[in-house]
């Protein structure tokens, strides 16, 4: 059978999450898995990913230290061109969506995102089959990629379990040509600005999503949550809408939070914002609508209007 | 300064689902049709940037859409926004399943444009890929940065610093070539909405329509979908709302207690 590559994602000298539960996923699927690693340095990631599954390291010495879309590229399309392999595994992630796709086209490959489930199928296992989510998670969706040339798949982070367990993989060093120019140059990181609250070590958080459909009502559930005793969280366009600040979003782009109660009104549960609470040790969602994906995740559920729910919680704490 | 902008048609599913008779796909009659949101923001960027650049009204905006005649729809919301032209490539149902698909058939006529830039959302809302922009860029041969949320372009420089915005909401501050693809997330602006008039002017303006060329091998193909699995689920908590207020009043303060 055929081997799977798994590209590991680092920043700032780390390798990131992703990159082991890639590695749990590409062990499932079978075959050989070796995995990329690409740095200034790429040695010293090497504890990062030398874990339980992976049959062999590939150490790829870059010039840049940071991730550069065309540096990750000319890379990964020089390993398919030498190797082979039946998939090549990226995480769906930032920079993942800045190169992943662009390989698959350039080359023919099959491809799927946002992937959360793999099976090999037929024969020899030459065919495929990913299962992701459309329509806002309300669907699920099984997508065969061709058999008979390599599949580019990009995974869901927190999809998969994080390999553990001791490695011993064997480490090899490859070089994948001249280093061209990157046409989109990493300058600096600018961090996100500081601010007192974090709502990261709250007990419990109150999170309004966009069915608080005013700004106007955004100070009830600041008074609301004082109430409660809890502190205001919030989904992504209630931040991008500048109705709170960024320290208070919860998701992918904003804080991972594990408070022991989430409370979710008028949140619909899009991947974005599962990935940043969905390990709270206890849910309850309130939406009105009975197919949302948010009651997926959640411990306690109510179809219902948030507004009414709140003024009716406003009595009782 | 040209400035296409890469838009879709989306499908919102309401409350309930049925699927097609050969489980392929969901029952269109179940589905409600609109921009989608990321493309509402590259939309206003593009404008924005043609407002701001040195030719100011010389610059043009460009929408492009691949879809059927109900597409048109939101090539005409663009238009209302402010865009000076519109293009829709002709595809028919089942063509936009695959994110490499679409990008083959916007190529040729994003390429006949010669745009400074080329502006996507990051994703459709319907499908998620988050696949399309990129593709194109290739196809292209244009440079590209995905997830962007500010972008900075003097007209006529050689390149553009855009913020890329990374998990937990670091910024990584990128330098980009141009002509370059950006990829633009929500937050970058606040879409403008179009008044009666335009709306009105923009139904009378023509879109030109292309068809797509040969577009090579699907890179997937959807063979079933399915309502999600529900697993455990939550426990529903039914009753009025004075009641579902109590039941949850009572399990916070049992869980913080
Ligand atoms: C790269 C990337 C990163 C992202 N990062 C994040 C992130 O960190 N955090 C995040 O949250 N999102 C993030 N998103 C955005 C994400 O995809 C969704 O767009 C967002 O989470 C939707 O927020 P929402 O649930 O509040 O809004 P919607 O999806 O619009 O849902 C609103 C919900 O409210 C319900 N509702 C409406 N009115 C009422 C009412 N009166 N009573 C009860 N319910 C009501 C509706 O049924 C609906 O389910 C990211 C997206 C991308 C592409
Ligand atoms: N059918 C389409 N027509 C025009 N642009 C599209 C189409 N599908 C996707 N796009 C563009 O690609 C972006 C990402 O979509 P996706 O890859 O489907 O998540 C969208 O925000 C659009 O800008």
């Amino acid at each position: 059978m055929k081997g799977v590559l798994v590209v590991a994602e680092q920043l700032r000298g780390s390798v990131r999450d992703v990159t082991r539960e890639l590695i749990t996923a590409a062990a499932e699927l079978g075959g050989p898995v070796t995995v990329a690693v690409l740095g200034a340095d790429p040695a010293a990631l090497r504890a990062g990913v030398d874990v339980a599954g992976v049959d062999e390291i590939v150490e790829v010495r870059t010039a840049t230290a940071e991730f550069e879309n065309d540096v990750y590229q000319r890379a990964v399309e020089a390993l398919i061109a030498e190797r082979d392999p039946a998939a090549v595994l990226l995480g769906f992630t930032v920079n993942g969506m800045g190169y992943g796709p662009a390989i698959a086209a350039k080359l023919g490959l099959g491809f799927a995102s946002d992937v959360f489930g793999l099976a090999r199928e037929g024969g020899d296992g030459d065919r495929i089959v990913c299962r992701r989510a459309m329509y806002g998670g309300k669907v699920h969706a099984e997508v065969e990629l061709p058999a008979g040339r390599p599949a580019l798949i990009m995974l869901r982070p927190t999809a998969w379990p994080a390999a553990t367990g001791p490695g011993g993989a064997k480490v090899t060093q490859a070089t994948v040509g001249e280093p061209g120019s990157s046409r989109a140059r990493h300058r600096e990181f600018a961090e996100a600005p500081a601010s007192d609250i974090d709502i990261t070590t709250a007990e419990f958080l109150l999170s309004i999503g966009r069915g608080v459909e005013s700004k106007d009502d955004v100070p009830y559930f600041e008074a609301l949550a004082r109430k409660m005793s809890a502190t205001l969280a919030g989904s992504r366009p209630l931040i991008d809408s500048g109705w709170l600040p960024s320290a208070r979003q919860v998701g992918q782009s904003g804080k991972t939070v594990k408070p022991k109660v989430y409370l979710a009104l008028g949140i619909s549960g899009a991947v974005q914002h599962l990935a940043g609470m969905k390990s709270s040790d206890l849910i309850i969602a309130v939406n009105s609508d009975p197919e949302a994906s948010i009651f997926g995740v959640a411990h306690y559920g109510a179809v219902a209007d948030l507004f009414d729910v709140a003024r009716e919680l406003e009595k009782l704490f | 300064m040209k400035i296409v902008v890469c838009v879709k048609q989306v499908l919102a599913l309401g409350d309930e689902v049925e699927f097609t008779d050969d489980g392929r796909d969901v029952d269109p009659d179940f589905l409600e049709l609109s921009l989608n949101e990321w493309d509402a923001h590259a939309t206003e960027e593009a404008l924005r940037i043609r407002e701001r650049s040195a030719d100011g009204a010389g610059g043009e905006v460009v929408v492009v859409t691949v879809g059927d005649e109900s597409a048109a729809d939101v090539l005409r919301r663009c238009l209302a926004m402010g865009a000076d032209r519109a293009i829709r490539v002709e595809a028919g149902p089942g063509a936009l399943a695959d994110p490499i698909t679409v990008a083959r058939a916007l190529a040729e006529p994003v390429r006949a444009e010669q745009p400074d830039l080329v502006l996507t959302g990051v994703q459709s809302s319907d499908s998620v890929q988050a696949a399309t922009g990129t593709a194109l860029a290739e196809l292209l041969g244009l440079p590209r940065v995905a997830v962007v949320t500010r972008i900075d372009h003097t007209d006529g420089e050689p390149t553009a610093v855009v913020h890329r915005e990374l998990e937990g909401g670091l910024v990584d501050v990128t330098e980009v070539d141009v002509p370059a693809l950006l990829t633009v997330q929500t937050g970058i602006n606040e879409p403008r909405y179009a008044n009666l008039r335009a709306i009105k002017q923009a139904r009378e303006k023509e879109l030109a329509v292309v068809r797509p060329s040969p577009a090579g091998q699907p890179a997937c193909s959807v063979r079933r979908m399915y309502a999600p699995p529900r697993g455990e689920g939550a426990r529903m908590l039914d009753g009025e709302p004075a009641e579902i207020a109590a039941r949850i009043a009572e399990i916070v303060k049992e869980r913080l207690s």
